[in-house]
């Protein structure tokens, strides 16, 4: 039978073949886990006793939950502020690093080394730093030049940015190595002819760096839009106390999905709103891809 | 090698195999679970050889695994005939179980109720459900008073505080601030989300004359005066008396622990982590008194419970399993070796335990220990570190936000009840 196909058959078999197994490790990994998520937000589940049959009750309760609409417009905020100044900062460290030549490869390793830093063990010194007098460094540091404490953590207004500064820290190397790299790749003449031409610095930015810059930038909003939608460690480990807290204050759709299932037992209300979070993360990337493609 | 020495050899080996099938095919092995921690494996350990001494043609298995996935392996195993026969299961969780038909009943005949209402101390009554008790435990928890004695000495106190104004009063001759006003040290820790909410459910409402629930923990009763008042009391300790501030050293164990507190409310669980401080003398008391009077506390536990598995014979030895590790003896035994509390008085009140400087006031305070039915502690916690945010860091007045407060967590036990 094999030998009976032409050669173009022949190569999707075995492209096929190369592809069975990750396509069969997607399949029971990726995507059943997915569909039983989205048929357990219509059951009612303690994760003890049989599951039943709840509609679209869930996603009722979810709509007139408060707390899901102050963890909704938490996560966004999340987003509005940690992908743009993220983005911003990275860029300008990488266009600054690129057209550094002492110690490049040093400078470097310096902002790329909180990416490779656990994100716990990150918090937790974060965590300590913003503490109060006697022990927080921030906090220790203002007393003893005589300005009154901040509390950046036990404080309704301060502590979504608090949480959210080291998480943009830790991710900017990774960015800052992805724009390095899409610097790398304009190609020198454009350069070199806009020089020749006698054009400011500014206009070369604007018309020749920027716009083929365009696909990094793509590739960076849409992946920190995604990182920034799920935060959840940083919160959580500075946090512990009052994971969430104060008054939900810092709470994510992630914080909330755990705290639902695993203190709660409640995991058709959890797999409700872990399915809002995937229809808002499809929806977001869908978005920026469209506004950000090439025309 | 003669033959009859031979002979004799093949009939030592026939004999012994006999033997070792005979009681092989008479032996019950029952599995016991439990999650991993490591002076509660070992206590347990000792209880099944001694269990087994006692009762030659059983066998216990023990089998351990990590606190996150507890619910989750024993919810998978039972009803596939797999898992545990015996299992222990916090006291909270009972009901869920009951309702999952994952646990049955103890019977009345080998655990006459009545005879359990004698013999251990009242809040285990928590595990009685109609006619039969579902679970009892071998160990308590509750709570005391912690001090540090160096800072004690040093403030020129000489005795700990036996009533709540006497704590004021103490704490304020233990806080210390810096020339800025900046706390360095307090009088006493405070924050709900350690075993603070406990102390204002179970012990300061009560102190004040209220009682937090009512229609066996269904209700909540405690938007009342004696909430408002206990509720001042404890936000007053920040607001008026000043001799703390939620959240100082961002844990209250760790600001005890570090010699920045002079007193400490916690649980008999951390006596173990406090003993291995190097350098923080520390003594400890019993909950101070309210102003009538009114001594409280509140007690929590882990039970052991027979599984739905366990049919027949292995029923019948989890029955006596479950008799041996509720009896005087085992309990004496884990207060020894994991450092929890005996569940009966018949153990705990006996002049060495009682009178035991660390171990007596957790003791005593198991005579008049409350249990506060949860139906999702994290979330009733919330509930309450919520409360005092709101009087904390928003500025609402403690009638507002205790009202607030007992709205929330009536929600809570009425979707609950409503769906279970």
């Amino acid at each position: 039978m094999y030998r009976n196909l032409s050669i173009k058959q022949k190569q999707i078999v075995w492209a096929w073949a190369f592809l069975a197994i990750p396509v069969l490790f997607y399949g029971v990994i990726r995507f059943y886990p997915t569909g039983n998520a989205i048929l357990i937000s219509f059951q009612n589940w303690n994760l003890l006793g049989s599951r039943t049959w709840a509609g679209a009750e869930n996603y009722i309760k979810l709509f007139r939950d408060p707390v899901f609409w102050k963890v909704f417009q938490n996560t966004f905020v999340y987003l509005l502020l940690g992908t743009p100044i993220s983005l911003l900062i990275s860029f300008v460290v990488a266009y600054h690093l690129d057209q550094l030549r002492f110690m490049h490869g040093f400078l470097r390793m310096l902002y790329f080394l909180p990416f490779m830093t656990s994100a716990v063990a990150m918090a937790w010194v974060w965590r300590w730093f913003y503490q109060p007098v006697p022990i927080g460094l921030f906090n220790n540091f203002l007393a003893s030049v005589g300005i009154p404490q901040i509390e950046f953590l036990r404080s309704t207004t301060n502590a979504l940015p608090s949480v959210l500064a080291p998480a943009v820290w830790a991710g900017l190397g990774f960015q800052i190595i992805i724009f390095m790299a899409g610097l790398r790749s304009i190609p020198r003449s454009y350069y070199e002819a806009a020089r020749i031409d006698g054009v400011s610095t500014w206009t070369i930015l604007w018309e020749i760096t920027l716009p083929l810059l365009k696909p990094t930038i793509v590739f960076i909003v849409v992946f920190s839009s995604i990182g920034f939608l799920r935060i959840f460690d940083h919160v959580f480990n500075m946090t512990t106390n009052d994971p969430g807290g104060p008054l939900n204050s810092t709470e994510p759709l992630v914080l909330m999905i755990y705290d639902t299932a695993f203190n709660g037992f409640d995991m058709g209300y959890a797999a409700a709103q872990t399915v809002v979070l995937f229809v808002v993360l499809l929806i977001v990337s869908l978005l920026q891809l469209r506004i950000l493609r090439d025309r | 090698m003669g033959i009859k020495k031979l002979k004799g050899w093949a009939l030592a080996t026939a004999t012994g195999a006999a033997a070792l099938f005979a009681s092989a095919a008479h032996a019950v092995e029952i599995e016991y679970w439990q999650y991993f921690f490591d002076a509660r494996v070992t206590a347990m350990e000792k209880l099944i050889s001694n269990f087994e001494a006692e009762n030659p043609g059983i066998t216990v298995k023990m089998t351990t695994f990590p606190y996150a996935d507890y619910r989750t392996k024993v919810a998978a195993a039972i009803p596939a005939g797999e898992g545990p026969d015996v299992v222990q299961l916090f006291y909270g969780w009972l009901n869920d179980y009951v309702k999952a038909q994952l646990i049955q009943p103890l019977p009345a005949d080998s655990f006459p109720p009545a005879q359990i209402e004698a013999d251990f101390f009242p809040m285990v009554q928590a595990m009685r459900a109609g006619d039969n008790y579902w679970a009892l435990p071998t160990a308590v928890r509750s709570l005391s008073l912690f001090y540090n004695e160096r800072l004690f000495a040093e403030a020129g106190i000489t005795a700990p505080p036996k009533t709540l104004d006497e704590l004021v009063e103490v704490a304020k001759k233990l806080t210390k601030r810096d020339a800025a006003g900046n706390l360095t040290q307090v009088g006493i820790t405070a924050g709900m989300n350690a075993q603070d909410h406990h102390w204002f459910r179970e012990v300061l409402v009560r102190q004040f004359g209220g009682d937090p629930y009512l229609n066996d923990y269904k209700t909540v009763n405690y938007n009342t005066d004696a909430g408002r008042k206990a509720l001042e009391f404890y936000t007053g300790l920040v607001k008026s008396d000043k001799v703390t501030a939620f959240g100082f050293m961002d844990e209250p164990q760790a600001a005890f622990k570090a010699g920045r507190a002079g007193m400490h409310l916690d649980g008999s669980f951390r006596i173990g982590s406090l003993k291995k401080t190097r350098g923080l003398k520390w003594g400890v008391t019993e909950l101070p008194e309210g102003p009538t009077g009114i001594k409280s506390n509140y007690s929590s536990y882990w039970v052991n419970a027979i599984t739905t598995k366990a049919e027949g014979e292995k029923y019948d030895a989890a029955v006596k399993f479950m008799a041996y590790v509720t009896s005087d003896e085992a309990m004496q035994i884990w207060l020894d070796v994991v450092g929890e509390l005996p569940a009966k008085p018949s153990v705990g009140m006996t002049d060495a335990n009682a009178n035991d400087p660390v171990f007596g006031p957790f003791i005593r305070g198991l005579a008049y220990a409350h249990t506060t039915k949860f139906v999702n502690e994290s979330a009733q916690r919330q509930v309450l570190m919520d409360m005092v945010q709101r009087v904390d860091i928003q500025g609402q007045s403690v009638a507002d936000s205790l009202a607030e407060a007992a709205a929330a967590e009536q929600k809570l036990l009425d979707d609950y009840y409503a769906s279970n």
